[in-house]
């Protein structure tokens, strides 16, 4: 049939120009590409567009940021499809930069895990330690009938740090789970905190997503602990390596310059300044701090031990070997 | 229903006051779905056409197979993807992961069996009289494969905007392959789940809203066309219209 073979290849030429011609038009006339791959918790708050914009302002680059979870965000790197990664796992960024993808890491900001539950606080967690929280929400839960914990359940970050917080406390968090008390979520920071509130029960959240819903009046959970050593949630910038071979069949095309060049600006005193006072408009308190200024050198504040105790490899943010030679990153 | 309530208000807030933003979301989920609509049509017509008329062994368990596809989960149509245009993956090369080019792709490859299915469901209901008829007065193939095409153009045309429908209304292959980049890849549906996330209610329903009206008024508009072109057609001399 005449008519068909025709049809088949004005199908085929269309398709062939669309997919080349938008390429082209994206990769020739569009401004060279920086992506970013970030957790859900940072992206969330709005920080993050903020920093692009004012990078972007001084900077000849379209900054593209990839939101997902912690895990996810690392893979994306790993696979060659981000430059940077923007994290808060300790334990996963030291695997990230042993394997040889990540390199160039900087501790760029902190801020803490909230714990929140009910303004009624049950267990009577308010004014404790994490640990002892934890232990009196088991004992309460297993004396009662309702849900009383709800865990992210998905492999974050923040799970990741409830999981190590279970671990501390002296719980396996996989046998808990099997409990009646527990609910694992399997969802974002959002969904878990409305799954809270519907049950009057505990959780682990981040600062950001909990004021968020909370000034929004979507939820009603108090902060009940905070500040505290353990909840310490502690964010690095990782550079992925630009000749990343993994898999063999990775194209070099990491963009190594211009993520150095961001990582350099979120340590300036402008990219840190607007990371301290994000948020305060809004909440009235800062969402962030930033974290330069106290880890450098004679600095002596219980923080920043802290920051050196859960996220230094080595005694160092960056053992020298996955620095890449960019020297002035690290005085 | 409070929060519905406000939605609706902001809606029309976001409309009216022509934010930005929204006007930016809204003409990219139309490029991007529109693309997708054409692509997939062009090749699901000739597909259907085969499908519907020409009879070949494996026609019944080919149709069946199409028909199936429409149903494909999203997600796994998107990880798909998203495996294979990764930089470490087969199509590496092309470098299209997380640009809108991407979206086109899966979205086309996604809304094709619908195209597909109801044509050649179209086609093969059109009468095989109207070939017979045709062929009497001298037809070529061509022409007589014309004929049969007449009829079933509006089946043909449900089916592109119900392709077209399922395409601006995609999250999960959005998602994977597009990444939603903030004045990159951010399509509306991409933009309501993430907004949903973020606690920004309203602004998911307002931007729920804008899609749906979206649709209804595309949908309204292709009716009224086709109508009107059924009109046209019925008052001419009901032969075979060319």
């Amino acid at each position: 049939m005449n008519m068909w073979r025709k049809m088949i290849l004005a199908a085929s030429i269309t398709t062939i120009l669309v997919i080349s011609g938008t390429m082209v038009y994206y990769r020739y006339f569009l401004k060279r590409g920086l992506i970013i791959s970030t957790t859900t918790s940072l992206y969330d708050t709005g920080l993050l567009e903020v920093l692009e914009k004012e990078f972007e302002a001084t900077h000849q680059v379209d900054v593209r940021i990839i939101s997902a979870g912690t895990g996810i965000a690392i893979q994306h790197a790993e696979r060659g499809d981000a430059d940077l990664v923007l994290v808060h796992s300790p334990s996963m960024e030291k695997t990230f930069l042993a394997e040889g993808v990540g390199v160039c890491r900087k501790i760029v900001a902190y801020n803490f895990f909230v714990i929140v539950g009910p303004e009624s606080d049950p267990a009577k967690i308010n004014g404790t330690t994490p640990v002892t929280a934890l232990k009196r929400i088991v004992d309460y839960g297993r004396n009662q009938t309702n849900r009383i914990w709800i865990s992210r359940g998905d492999g974050s970050g923040t799970h990741i740090k409830e999981k190590s917080l279970w671990s501390k406390a002296g719980y396996n968090d996989t046998e808990l789970s099997r409990e009646a008390w527990y609910a694992s979520a399997g969802s974002g920071m959002g969904a878990t905190l409305v799954m809270a509130e519907q049950f009057s029960a505990y959780t682990l959240s981040d600062t950001g997503t909990y004021l968020a819903y909370y000034k929004a009046g979507t939820i009603s959970l108090k902060l009940l602990m905070s500040q505290e050593k353990d909840l310490l949630n502690v964010y690095s910038a990782i550079a992925v390596v630009p000749n990343l071979s993994a898999n063999k069949t990775v194209h070099e095309e990491i963009n190594f310059r211009d993520a150095i060049d961001f990582i350099k600006y979120l340590v300036s005193d402008e990219g840190q300044s607007t990371i301290e006072y994000y948020g305060k408009a809004q909440y009235g308190e800062s969402l962030f701090h930033g974290a330069v200024k106290l880890l450098a050198q004679n600095s002596t504040s219980e923080i920043a031990q802290w920051i050196r105790d859960y996220a230094f490899f080595n005694g160092t943010e960056c053992p020298p070997e996955y620095r890449y030679n960019q020297t002035d990153l690290y005085g | 229903m409070n929060e519905i309530f406000e939605g609706l208000l902001k809606a029309f807030q976001l409309i009216f006051s022509g934010d930005p933003t929204v006007f930016e979301i809204t003409l990219r989920s139309l490029y991007i779905s529109g693309l997708a609509t054409v692509i997939s049509a062009l090749w699901g017509i000739p597909i259907a056409v085969f499908l519907g008329l020409k009879d070949f062994q494996g026609r019944f368990f080919l149709k069946s197979l199409f028909k199936a596809l429409i149903g494909i989960p999203t997600v796994a149509l998107g990880l798909f993807f998203y495996l294979i245009l990764s930089k470490s993956g087969p199509l590496g090369f092309l470098h299209i992961l997380y640009y809108p080019t991407a979206i086109i792709i899966g979205e086309a490859v996604l809304i094709t069996p619908i195209v597909v299915s109801f044509s050649a469901n179209a086609l093969e209901a059109v009468s095989p009289e109207i070939i017979d008829l045709a062929k009497t007065l001298g037809a070529s193939e061509d022409q007589a494969f014309f004929a049969v095409f007449k009829e079933a153009l509006n089946g043909i045309l449900l089916a592109t905007v119900a392709s077209f429908n399922r395409a601006f209304a995609e999250l999960g292959v959005a998602q994977m392959i597009g990444g939603n980049i903030f004045g990159f890849t951010n399509v509306l549906t991409t933009t309501i789940a993430n907004e949903t996330a973020k606690g920004n209610i309203s602004l998911s329903i307002a931007l729920s809203i804008i899609l749906l009206t979206i649709v209804f008024g595309i949908n309204l508009i292709v009716d009224i066309l086709s109508k009107r072109r059924l009109e046209i057609w019925k008052w001419r001399a009901p032969h075979l219209g060319w």
